[in-house]
């Protein structure tokens, strides 16, 4: 589904993207990890051409992203991504933000697209919050809306950029059990997180990034159980400690 | 010491100074503040367009348009404008367009400068995140303006630009210079028949502090009123 192949990147003279590979299949969810800076939020974010890369190629459902003659906006439209920050429109009601691109951008009705709006946010369990402003809501609220608001637009893959790092602790688990119902029911998932529970539980591998590479590109219980790298096993003994 | 005034010349003069003359002023004023902000939104996403060719030619306009003085701009436009509707149309001679056009059209050019500053500081206020998220739900680069950006850059704006549109509705005044019947030229022009000079001068200071004091307090609290919760 998603195949990244030797992407690499630089900002002027840095390269923070060094001959990266990996893919993920239909079906497969993918975490990706590593310390701050290792470049792993830069690596999803090209998957859907919000960051340009300079060399390598990366293909979503056989379209190339980096092609010049591809139409970024209609691939953008079948790859639902989640921000670190949310990133709700702040001036529009939760239903808006739902329905918005799913008139503007797919052209659907506006019946269709509010029962859409309606039927995603039962499941992620805020219908009770649909005519409230994203202002209104706690961030653990925010970010399901955000999962709802990818979901609206029928992704055939969703991006996770970071979903939970800017949450309270107590909102991070509402927010990985949507997640984990979401792996359940066969979404295509590619998540950048620092929750290794999540990973243990649903992710089929893990990539464990670090200055601008990737390491180790791993099964995940044998990522867990028997970390190749030593760059890995030091990445781990440290957020596994506690 | 107002023995010597005759304030009735303000009662009898008052439907040619308001039927008249504020007219014309607030007139003018809506209309050049319509056309500005439209401008000059257009002129704010030309300079943050990153495009030097698209740019350049905006941030040179704007910083003309800044270092002159208005009242200059009036009287070229006023000159200027036929000759620039003759060279447009390629018709024979200059188009007449009238006082008011030219200073319509005068006054939505330099004041779109000044409301492009404002719309460029009230889309760089809006977080990259949210362009973004609407980039990622594969809003094409006018969508993501149009629904995403400029809607909150105008509401963060908005008593911004409102204090911008009361000093516009000052600054109408200098269309003087073109013998306009705007509301000081009303004014003016009863003055100097009638030989009541203070009496109009203070009459009409006094009319357009009252609407520039009552249009800031309302701006105030619209500020209150419009901030987006975040």
């Amino acid at each position: 589904m998603i195949t990244i192949s030797h992407v690499s990147k630089w900002y002027r003279d840095f390269q923070v993207l060094k001959d990266c590979s990996t893919d993920v299949e239909k079906g497969e969810v993918v975490v990706v990890c590593g310390p701050s800076g290792s470049g792993k939020s830069t690596l999803i974010k090209c998957v859907n051409g919000l960051e340009p890369f300079q060399g390598g190629t990366i293909t979503v459902a056989g379209i190339s992203v980096g092609d010049r003659k591809t139409d970024l906006p209609k691939l953008r439209a079948r790859i639902g991504m989640v921000f670190q920050h949310f990133e709700l429109f702040p001036h529009l009601t939760v239903t808006r933000n739902l329905v918005l691109a799913q008139v503007k951008v797919l052209g659907r009705g506006k019946m269709e697209s509010e029962q859409r709006a309606m039927q995603l946010l039962a499941r992620v369990g805020l219908a009770d919050h649909a005519r409230k402003y994203p202002g209104e809501l706690s961030g653990g609220q925010q970010q399901r809306v955000a999962i709802a608001r990818a979901l609206a637009m029928d992704p055939i893959a969703m991006l996770f950029d970071e979903p939970t790092s800017a949450l309270d602790p107590e909102m991070i688990n509402e927010v990985l059990d949507v997640m984990v119902a979401l792996a359940a029911d066969g979404m295509t998932m590619m998540v950048v997180t620092h929750e290794m529970g999540f990973a243990r539980k649903v992710a089929r591998r893990v990539v464990f990034m670090d200055h601008g590479e990737v390491v180790e590109d791993a099964p995940t219980a044998e990522f867990f159980g028997q970390p190749r790298s030593e760059r890995a096993r030091v990445f781990l003994s440290k957020i596994l400690q506690h | 010491m107002f023995s010597n005034f005759d304030f009735d010349v303000i009662v009898r003069s008052l439907p040619y100074l308001f039927y008249d003359g504020m007219t014309f002023t607030l007139t003018l004023t809506a209309l050049a503040t319509a056309g500005a902000i439209v401008f000059g939104t257009l002129l704010a996403l030309m300079r943050l367009s990153g495009l030097p060719p698209v740019a350049l030619p905006a941030a040179g306009y704007v910083n003309l348009m800044r270092s002159v003085p208005l009242v200059l701009m009036i009287f070229w436009f006023y000159f200027l404008v036929p000759y620039i509707g003759q060279w447009i149309t390629g018709a024979s001679r200059p188009i007449q367009v009238g006082a008011f056009v030219s200073s319509l059209v005068t006054f939505t050019l330099f004041e779109a400068a000044f409301f492009c500053e404002i719309m460029r500081a009230g889309i760089q206020s809006i977080p990259r995140g949210q362009v973004a998220a609407a980039q990622a739900l594969g809003m094409t680069y006018p969508q993501t303006m149009g629904y995403i950006v400029l809607p909150q850059a105008f509401r963060n704006m908005l008593p911004v630009l409102l204090t911008q549109t009361i000093i516009l509705f000052q600054d109408t005044s200098l269309v003087y210079v073109l013998s306009i019947t705007d509301f000081l030229g009303a004014a003016s022009k009863v003055a100097q028949r009638d030989g009541r000079l203070v009496e109009m001068y203070l009459f009409a200071a006094a009319v357009y502090f009252a609407i520039s004091f009552a249009a800031s307090l309302f701006v105030r609290r619209l500020q209150r009123r419009v901030a987006i919760v975040r």
